[in-house]
């Protein structure tokens, strides 16, 4: 049995520790640059899109193994028309609901396609890769759109405007560390996070324990919950010695937490996972599987809408090129993260590890001077890797478990 | 006394933690059909996996004498060249594939540059001939039905020159016509020569065809029974499996009065998907009460299922006719969802292809059909979910450790007890079973059985699918008797004999009200 906890704590935690040992590896590698608050900071910003889209992939995905490979021309589209009704003086919360509703109809499109005319999602989206960059390319005519709204950029993240003021400034003294001033909002946010998490967790045991539900063990969890909250802390820290928190930050945040919700606590959520794992069975159960299918892919569409706003945010710019190859960042950032290529298996919590182990190789390799070309190599790998982990993983568990039903009949007798 | 064949001592096969076989013996005669019976989950799959090479030699400690030689089998490949063949119980056919690529896929025939298929497909005739298949093998796959594809199945174990031919419940899947082909095709093999080792469920087929049944339980070998000397009767062979004799396989009904008419279906034809112009229903009626417990039993082909899906939310079939009455009142149902609002249930034969989704938890499984039932709106109330779920696993006595267990590491019994867990917690009044118990053991089925009943004693109304004759005529108040597409029979359980059952589907007997049977259709398929 001890055998068998080992293989279950690594299926688990595996892309945590990889993820920890490979931030360890590039510490080493680049001479501690890559922790320094600035390469932190950029790590967020830079990945933004990849948490978003990967989220909305997640849906899909879940419904079967089913990819959209539109979501970089979405992004292009998306970003085009808003670029250009910002350019022409239209209110910019005029041009972000446009830019949220072209995501919406892009996925209502998809959605039609895929869930009620049945074309395979592989094709309807291909479809939509190629016909949406054209589309956006014709309305840019092929050239760079500025975008220079500054209460825009301040919302979405843009230039030097990207990051949450700090309120709390002039609230007592400046904390000085050295030649930098701590972000007090920042450094206070932090701590409360961590807290409320630690709170959290407790109130929630006891109540659970209350109702007599099994629970785990007192010690892991005490290590686990400070561990995360250490980990806030110190994220915290590192943001609050730079410029406090990335506006994008909380966009993802946000993203991550409503999606985290809807796939656990939802019926929503609760279908998508049953379609993947077994679409006629969840038909016979009076679930109408087209519309589970069709929401998803209209929320990966409204999603690859707001990666849209915060990519021509932070670009400064809308161009034809934008969002080439993000599709595939979000299906591998899914895949990294243990979602099923089958379907029915995956989290939102996967997708967090597997697109900050993306951006963090990422920009470990280029600030150790590593040639493009390579960190794709590089890349490719560590997504053959993972998955490998994961076949493998769910073999050794599936002997365990068939061992463990032998042991359970012969117990029983007969079950 | 004929030459053993086959002798396997002591075989111990150790999972982690796990005794899954312990100190089994067993001894097979050259000519011989050797049955191994015993409950799911009793080692007899893993002991023809060891024989076969699945589990390769070295993870298990014992010998396996073959041929007056001790083997030591890698893989499948090393014992499918000393002849050792098995079927599983799983077709694994492709379906667009013909029945000629079929049997010598891994085994092409010509060079190994080159397939000659007039050499394939001649040579596939040969073997398919042997065991009375008249199709071509050029026939694809799916255009055959499964009592012809097990056909097949031992055709391409000929092929691979078989000496030792091991069957993984052959007919789990047929009707009874075609089991009974298949069984005697296995006694035709044997007077060729050839020896088999079958593994099945179905004990009237155990001692209708093996010369010894080697009874398995809980990882040993109990005994060896000789159909010569041993009284092999199903009792007898029970007895050794469960050890324990079961004098009562069916529970006793409890006295309820059987009240009002709950659903009445009139003149409901239905026709098939595919093929357009075959009808799988012709003007069926029938009709349940509250409290009661209908069987329609009928071969598989004879169009129960897709009686009983067509009703639930026309989930299958095309050109629906007919009238659906609920209570009296008539109703259209139009999908799934719609039928489960109404108060109708199907529990599907094909719990992991229709029923369960393999991959989610008890506890999500049991909710799947009423996830409303414990949400508010679209946010689901985890605590309340997991209250049912537990509940139901007490009610049904469902074997596991916890309700976030995940429903492909159960047992066949136990999944269909959480199948039906999830029918029953979407609160139907009518619940239309299809073959509740297939493939599920002695001790479990009598658990199901127990279910049934209290479902019926609770009020509802509970149709009930079966092939096996004796579960139809125990378990029912009243039989409706479905061959071909139509109903031609019905009679009260306390009427009922497997005899004129039977001689309602052939249509000879005159006290029985008979509906002739079109002789013209063809025969059915599944």
């Amino acid at each position: 049995m001890g055998g068998n906890k080992v293989v279950n704590f690594l299926r688990k935690y595996m892309m945590l520790i990889a993820t920890v040992i490979v931030v360890i590896v590039f510490y080493f590698i680049t001479g501690g640059k890559t922790l320094i608050p600035m390469n932190i900071d950029s790590l967020i910003s830079q990945n933004a899109y990849v948490f978003v889209l990967g989220t909305g992939m997640l849906l899909c995905i879940l419904t079967g193994g089913n990819i959209d490979l539109s979501v970089g021309s979405v992004i292009c589209l998306a970003g085009s028309i808003g670029a250009i009704l910002m350019d022409k003086r239209i209110p910019w919360p005029v041009a972000v609901a446009v830019m949220l509703f072209i995501g919406l109809v892009v996925g209502i499109w998809h959605g039609f396609w895929i869930a009620y005319v049945k074309v395979p999602p592989f094709i309807a989206t291909l479809v939509g890769m190629l016909a949406f960059r054209g589309l956006a390319n014709i309305i840019m005519q092929g050239k760079d759109v500025p975008v220079e709204n500054k209460s825009f950029m301040n919302f979405f993240g843009g230039s030097d405007s990207c990051y949450i003021p700090d309120f709390l400034a002039n609230v007592g003294k400046p904390i000085k560390l050295g030649d930098v001033t701590l972000n007090k909002t920042c450094m206070v946010f932090a701590i409360l996070l961590a807290i409320g998490l630690i709170l959290f967790t407790f109130i929630n045991r006891a109540r659970l324990i209350s109702k007599g539900y099994k629970v785990d063990n007192i010690i892991s969890v005490i290590i686990k919950t400070f561990i995360i909250a250490a980990v806030i802390v110190w994220f915290g820290y590192k943001l609050a010695c730079y410029k406090g928190i990335p506006t994008a930050f909380v966009w993802i945040a946000l993203v991550l937490a409503i999606f985290a919700y809807i796939t656990t606590k939802t019926t929503l959520g609760r279908n998508l996972y049953a379609v993947g794992g077994n679409e006629k069975a969840t038909r016979l159960s009076g679930i109408d599987t087209r519309k589970v299918m069709f929401s998803a892919y209209t929320l990966m569409g409204v999603l690859a809408g707001l990666a849209g706003i915060l990519v021509i945010a932070r670009g400064q710019k809308a161009s034809p090129t934008i969002g080439v190859g993000f599709e595939m960042d979000a299906i591998a950032a899914c895949f990294i993260g243990g979602a099923s290529a089958y379907g029915g298996t995956g989290s939102i919590g996967g997708v967090i590890i597997g697109a900050a182990l993306m951006g963090i190789i990422n920009q470990g390799m280029s600030i150790a001077d590593t040639p493009v070309n390579y960190q794709k190599v590089v890349k490719g790998v560590v997504l053959i890797l993972a998955v490998l982990f994961d076949v493998m993983m769910q073999m050794k568990r599936k002997g365990a478990k068939k061992a463990k039903n032998v042991a359970a009949s012969e117990k029983g007798g007969a079950n | 006394m004929a030459k053993v064949l086959l002798e396997m001592n002591s075989i111990t096969k150790t999972f982690p933690g796990v005794k899954a076989l312990d100190n089994v013996n067993l001894k097979v005669e050259e000519g011989e059909i050797h049955a191994l019976v015993g409950e799911n989950g009793a080692g007899k799959s893993t002991l023809m996996n060891v024989l076969s090479g699945i589990y390769p030699h070295g993870t298990y400690e014992g010998d396996i004498i073959y041929d007056g030689e001790v083997c030591e089998f890698h893989n499948i490949k090393d014992s499918e060249k000393k002849g050792i063949v098995i079927i599983h119980q799983e077709l694994a056919l492709i379906p667009y594939m013909t029945i000629g690529e079929n049997m010598f896929l891994g085994n092409e025939q010509g060079s190994k540059w080159c397939i000659d298929w007039n050499k394939t497909y001649a040579e596939a005739d040969k073997y398919l001939e042997m065991v009375g298949l008249t199709d071509s093998s050029k026939t694809l796959i799916k255009d055959i039905g499964t009592g012809k594809q097990q056909l097949v199945e031992i055709a391409k174990a000929l092929a691979k020159h078989a000496k030792l031919l091991i069957l993984d419940e052959p007919t789990s899947s047929l009707n009874e016509t075609d089991s009974r082909a298949l069984l005697d095709l296995m006694k035709k093999l044997k007077s060729e020569g050839m020896t088999m080792i079958i593994i099945s469920h179905k004990l009237n087929e155990v001692s209708y065809v093996a010369d010894k049944i080697t009874v398995v339980r809980d990882g040993s070998t109990i005994e060896t029974l000789d159909a010569t000397v041993d009284d092999i009767s199903e009792t007898r062979i029970i007895k050794g499996m469960v050890g324990r004799e079961i004098t009562d396989r069916f529970p006793k009904r409890h006295d309820v009065p059987i009240g009002d008419v709950m659903m009445e279906v009139n003149n409901w034809t239905v026709y098939h998907p595919e093929f357009s112009e075959r009808k799988v229903c012709d003007d069926v009626s029938i009709n349940v009460r509250a409290g009661e417990v209908v069987g329609i039993y009928g071969l598989m082909g004879a169009g129960r299922t897709e009686l009983a899906m067509s009703i639930f939310g026309r989930s299958y079939g095309i050109g629906i006719s007919g009238i659906l009455r609920l209570r009296g009142e008539r109703v259209t149902l139009k999908s799934p969802k719609q039928a489960i609002e109404a108060g109708l249930a199907y529990v599907t034969e094909d719990r992991k292809g229709n029923g369960l989704v393999l991959s989610n938890s008890i506890l999500r499984n049991t909710t799947l059909a009423n996830l409303d039932g414990v949400s508010k709106g679209i946010f689901i109330d985890k605590d309340k979910e997991t209250e049912v779920a537990q509940e139901y696993v007490g009610k049904l006595r469902t074997k596991t450790p916890s309700v976030e267990q995940l429903v492909g590491n159960l047992s066949g019994g136990n999944q269909q007890k959480v199948l039906l867990a999830k029918w029953m917690f979407a609160n139907p009044d009518v619940l239309i079973l299809d073959e509740p118990t297939r493939g599920i053991d002695v001790g479990a089925k009598y658990e199901i059985y127990c279910i049934i009943n209290d479902l019926a004693k609770a009020g509802k109304s509970v149709v009930m699918i079966s092939s096996e004759l004796p579960e139809v005529i125990g378990m029912s108040d009243r039989i409706y008797i479905m061959n071909q597409a139509k109903i031609v029979g019905e009679m009260k359980a306390s009427d009922a004999t497997q005899e004129n059952i039977m001689a309602c589907i052939v249509g000879v007997k005159d006290d029985v009200p008979v509906v002739k049977v079109n002789a013209d259709i063809e025969g059915s398929e599944a």
